[in-house]
């Protein structure tokens, strides 16, 4: 059992939480997930850390609600203990000195982001941020990521902060400004860091992107995971998450996400209806 | 001669019957009663060769169990078989028994009879201990004698295995267990109708009653690391398993719809997808399914995708009946459920609906050729042979390769050719002292009594390897 030790709620949807987890903490680094199980008859559902305390001995998922589990976890609180919190899990992310990063994150991706983005900063790279989000309330973390960034760039769809427009709308602007970008990390929505991907190709910019597909085990037992790359077949969950984003199947992971869409609103609706929140 | 009494065939035992069972998930065979189990039990010679315990992978003392079941004295027959084997109530109901003490049996050698049913014996007694609390000697808690600490890597039959045997000889064991539950494959690979959960678990419990400590939730090399292991212990096991799902790579794989049949299985049996939405984890319902293999997996899956409400269940194999692997009785009970088995058949490509969904399988008739490595018959495809069946969803049960979490974290552990650890077969110790390995991390996938061989082998030799340092 994994204790909440604190949780609030960010912006609507999107939650923050610290879970007592000691030996994650102390062997998590940027880029790796826990499977998380919240009761018996539970789903093992997959979420990156978005930030750590190894003396603390605990770790923070922040996560948005979309299905049964989030729903549920979302009603949980400080106090209350979590099934399962297993982890860390994938492959880390290539943390080292490879000059300007450019880190896209976009909705609860951000929070992903930001363990890398702080690790790269560490490091020495010269780090620029693009944050991309509806409307600007729904932009989270931005003062954590502008504190490990040289420059923080927000976009949004009604223009309310920063560049009216998506985070590849920013990534043309640096370009176009002439910024030389030597590698980066897209994280958020599949959509989002497809384009992104696609931008980053055109712009000749090697692109790293955190995939999540659905998983069950999330230690290469199932292969539930399974996405194509640059052509071949690689399970996210120990290849990944974080692959080259020019080498993704898009299309295809897009279709095996909606694999259980039915049930999954089946799951939830039940859920609603026995907490009365429908 | 007494011989000549022998009722040829095994004393019949009850069974749901196929048209019902395949409908529900409850357990397929329903046990002897005490009178139908003394009568199998009479069937035995009591032969002095007892051929059937050099058939047995842990030597269990067959005649023996037998002969105190006969005597009504199930106490003592199920001390006899637990001195030998940690699971009995789970290896009567999963060995291949057919080729291990069964297929040894005298009696089974003589003309037109049937060996003694020494599985269902076994599983008789395991049960009728477990139904008369107290009757069995409450498990003896070892006094924890500080001889050392053992980790065990992996809570499946072999890590289990030895952790109960080297708890008995008084070492302080903790198992890790990746998983949210222990048992290995028996949790999440076979499923309920031949193996009750509630079995398992009752010998998990048993175990942990010696004084071995589980801890859920950690993947070694993850989520501690192997070093820290090695620091705090004096010795390791690693039962990991083999633990990773291969795919033939036929153009479709990555279809919805398109399972490994250790992702279906675990969905079903570890998640239990089949009480959806009870529990939360889903599965796809398939109207026409594909099992691609004729192990075990490829019967549990096919048989599971019956239950789940498929109206066809079809299993194809590139080879022919001879070489299927499956376990006979798993194989008699797919036919009576209903399994159409396409013998020489091999898929060559799946294809997909607009939604991206599988909703066919081109495949490829087969011939057999000349033996191959493992001394069957290679199959060669027939040219111009392609058709295609009509199927919406496919679960390839074709065997698995080493899991490389645990291995990439321990690059000093050498491996074989395979992949797998490279380990002595009698004592399962490792290229690195104090590391012992067994089961399918070392022998690739394999039965459950072979692992459980291992560890009680591993158990003797962890033992002797600590002893004898001590005395340095």
């Amino acid at each position: 059992m994994f204790e909440i030790l604190e949780k609030k709620q960010i912006v609507p949807k999107e939650y923050d939480m610290w879970i007592k987890a000691p030996r994650v903490a102390s062997h998590v680094r940027p880029g790796q997930f826990v499977v998380v199980r919240t009761n018996e008859k539970g789903e093992r559902i997959p979420l990156t850390v978005a930030d750590f305390d190894r003396e603390g001995g605990k770790i923070r998922l922040i996560f948005q609600t979309v299905g049964k589990t989030t729903y549920e976890m979302a009603q949980m609180n400080a106090g209350d203990f979590l099934a399962d919190v297993v982890g860390p899990l994938g492959t880390p992310s290539e943390v080292k000195k490879h000059g300007t990063v450019l880190m896209i994150g976009g909705g609860v991706g951000i929070a992903a982001l930001f363990p890398v983005l702080r690790a790269l900063k560490n490091l020495g790279n010269k780090v620029i941020t693009i944050l991309g989000g509806r409307t600007s309330d729904l932009v989270i973390m931005k003062d954590e990521c502008a504190k490990y960034s040289d420059e923080l760039i927000i976009t949004t769809d009604d223009g309310s902060e920063g560049i009216k427009g998506v985070v590849t709308d920013g990534m043309k602007m640096l370009v176009e400004r002439g910024e030389r970008l030597d590698y980066a990390w897209a994280v958020g929505p599949t959509i989002m860091m497809k384009f992104a991907a696609l931008t980053a190709k055109d712009l000749n910019i090697p692109i790293w992107v955190s995939l999540n597909p659905i998983m069950v085990d999330g230690t290469g037992m199932c292969g539930a995971c399974r996405v194509t790359v640059n052509g071949s077949i690689k399970f996210a969950c120990v290849d990944g998450p974080e692959f080259d984003g020019h080498g993704v199947s898009w299309g295809e992971l897009m279709t095996r996400l909606k694999q259980y869409k039915d049930q999954e609103k089946i799951s939830l609706e039940k859920y609603l209806t026995e907490v009365g929140e429908v | 001669m007494m011989a000549l009494n022998i009722p040829k065939n095994k004393t019949p035992i009850a069974e749901q019957e196929p048209t019902v069972r395949n409908h529900n998930f409850k357990e397929v065979v329903l046990g002897y009663t005490l009178e139908e189990a003394i009568t199998e039990a009479n069937r035995c010679l009591q032969c002095p060769t007892h051929p059937c315990i050099a058939g047995c992978p842990v030597n269990i003392d067959i005649p023996g169990f037998i002969l105190s079941l006969r005597k009504d004295d199930l106490s003592e027959s199920i001390k006899i078989l637990k001195s030998y084997n940690n699971l009995p109530a789970v290896c009567g109901r999963v060995c291949p028994q057919e080729s291990q003490c069964e297929g040894k049996c005298t009696v089974g050698l003589m003309k037109d009879h049937e060996p003694v049913a020494i599985g269902k014996l076994e599983r008789f007694v395991a049960d009728w201990a477990a139904s008369h609390e107290g009757v069995e000697e409450p498990p003896k808690k070892v006094e924890i004698e500080e001889k050392g600490k053992i980790a065990v890597i992996g809570a499946g039959p072999s890590g289990l295995t030895v952790a109960a045997d080297l708890a008995k000889k008084g070492y302080k064991v903790k198992i890790f267990e990746a998983l949210h539950e222990p048992g290995g494959v028996l949790i999440y690979g076979i499923p309920e109708f031949r193996l009750p959960k509630t079995i398992v678990k009752r010998e998990i419990n048993a175990i942990e009653e010696l004084g071995v400590e589980l801890e859920k939730d950690v993947v070694v090399g993850k989520t501690i690391t192997v070093e820290e292991i090695r620091e705090e212990f004096d010795a390791i096991y690693i039962g990991t398993g083999a633990g990773t799902p291969r795919f033939m790579n036929v153009p479709g794989t990555n279809l919805n719809g398109v399972y490994s049949a250790s992702e279906f299985l675990t969905r079903i049996n570890l998640m239990h997808a089949y009480e959806f939405p009870k529990y939360d984890t889903p599965i796809r319902i398939g109207k026409r399914v594909i099992v691609v293999g004729a192990g075990n997996v490829a019967m549990d899956a096919s048989r599971s995708a019956l239950r789940l409400g498929a109206e066809k269940s079809m299993i194809v194999y590139r080879r022919s009946e001879k070489e299927m692997p499956a376990r006979i009785e798993e194989y008699h009970h797919a036919i009576e459920e209903g399994i159409e088995f396409h013998w020489l058949t091999n898929p060559v490509e799946y294809l997909g609906d607009e939604n991206g969904n599988v909703k066919a399988v081109r495949c490829i008739k087969m011939k057999l050729g000349e033996p191959d490595a493992s001394g069957r018959r290679r199959p060669v495809p027939i040219e111009g042979s392609e058709f295609t069946i009509e199927a919406d969803m496919l679960i390839e049960a074709i065997g698995q390769t080493s899991n490389k979490v645990l291995l990439s974290a321990f690059p000093e552990l050498k491996l074989n050719k395979r992949g797998y650890i490279e380990a002595d077969l009698e004592t399962g110790a490792t290229s690195v002292e104090g590391v012992y390995a067994g089961g399918d991390i070392v022998t690739g996938a394999a039965t459950v009594i072979l692992a459980m061989g291992a560890g009680k082998k591993s158990a003797q030799a962890i033992d002797e390897y600590l002893s004898s340092k001590k005395k340095v």
